[in-house]
């Protein structure tokens, strides 16, 4: 149990230049990362770093995965390792906490999905991933009375009402206005993206900003549209009261790193 | 903190290196996201993928209103491009 483990970060193209960009890149637990190579030849590399084998093995795992603080560590540490990558060369992420025993057993993998390893790396070369969230700002309630004077007279129980009936509208049109958004960023981003992935809109403690997220999708764009989509999707949401729209990105292409057929359980379409 | 803009605010837009990339966002990536392969250490449990269950439990709040994502139907076997 004491042999380091192999985590594994991305596949990667081989090229020439490759162990330079990976010298100094740490890992998880700021260890350095190291190319693995298929035994079989063939062009494409894992990106490694050894971990140490009582923190990855599936006890462990489970344990750690609670444990927001060793969480984040992992997935930051995975993030800049990919992020270092991507600035040289096309990445095809790993899922987290992707772990094998040694490098011989990465090896192994690399032969056995040579092919299907390299069809994804060409078709994501020269592509970005833009996050795309839209939220619907919450309305206050004195927001929403200050906007319907009470007509005098009225009884307090109906000037209740009527106050409650002016703000249930303006939550209404809220969500309208998100509707609108939506479809709106959706003509936008179509018009550059090559494809679409949805992820469950956020919600629970982690999730920042204020506003309920109503929309939280992620669009595979050629480089040469990165900019054009950034500006066109900001735009597309512009006038609409209580939405907000925030872009992330670029990311590697994390959320398109499997083919749309081999991952079923999120929703994968095209734009 | 992430590429935010807010709009109809003008866009201010930085480049991604130094700044704070949000944990949730980076989560929903590295959890939903990334090939799946099957590693030697087993991180799944009737082809239900650990990772994302234990971390879709922490992060979303399960209630009627939002049943959680794996209890529906029958799970999906996500081998991906397992060996």
């Amino acid at each position: 149990m004491t042999e380091p483990i192999s985590y594994t970060y991305a596949v990667v193209r081989d090229a020439d230049g490759l162990p330079d960009v990976l010298a100094g890149v740490q890992g998880v637990a700021r260890a350095p990362v190291h190319l693995v190579h298929g035994r079989h030849g063939g062009d494409v590399a894992a990106v490694v770093s050894p971990v140490p084998p009582e923190d990855f093995h599936e006890d462990a795992l489970k344990r750690h995965l609670e444990d927001l603080d060793w969480l984040e560590a992992v997935a930051r540490a995975h993030h800049s390792v990919v992020e270092a990558l991507s600035a040289h060369t096309t990445v095809l992420p790993l899922r987290l906490a992707t772990v094998y025993l040694d490098d011989e057993r990465v090896a192994m993998t690399l032969d056995a999905c040579q092919d299907t390893f390299s069809d994804r790396l060409s078709r994501l070369a020269a592509h970005v991933e833009w996050g795309v969230k839209i939220y619907v700002e919450p309305i206050s309630v004195t927001a929403a009375r200050a906007d319907t004077a009470p007509a005098p007279g009225l009884s307090p129980g109906r000037a209740y009402l009527r106050s409650r009936r002016a703000q249930r509208h303006t939550q209404e049109d809220a969500y309208r206005a998100a509707e609108q958004a939506a479809a709106n960023v959706e003509a936008a981003a179509g018009i550059h993206a090559v494809d679409r992935a949805r992820h469950r809109p956020q919600q629970g403690e982690l999730s920042v900003g204020s506003g309920e997220n109503v929309v939280n999708d992620a669009y595979l764009v050629p480089a040469e549209h990165a900019d054009a989509f950034f500006s066109d999707v900001m735009r597309a949401a512009e006038g609409l009261d209580s939405v907000r729209v925030e872009v992330t990105g670029p990311w590697a292409p994390y959320s398109f790193a499997s083919p749309p057929d081999a991952e079923p359980a999120e929703g994968t379409a095209s734009p | 903190m992430t590429g935010a803009a807010r709009l109809p605010v003008e866009a201010e837009r930085e480049p991604l290196p130094g700044r704070q990339i949000a944990l949730i966002d980076l989560l929903d990536r590295l959890l939903s996201g990334g090939v799946v392969l099957t590693g030697d250490i087993t991180l799944s449990i009737a082809g239900i993928d650990l990772v994302r269950v234990s971390l879709r439990a922490l992060i979303v709040s399960i209630t009627a209103q939002n049943p959680s994502p794996w209890a529906e139907g029958t799970p999906q076997p996500r081998d991906g491009h397992a060996e």
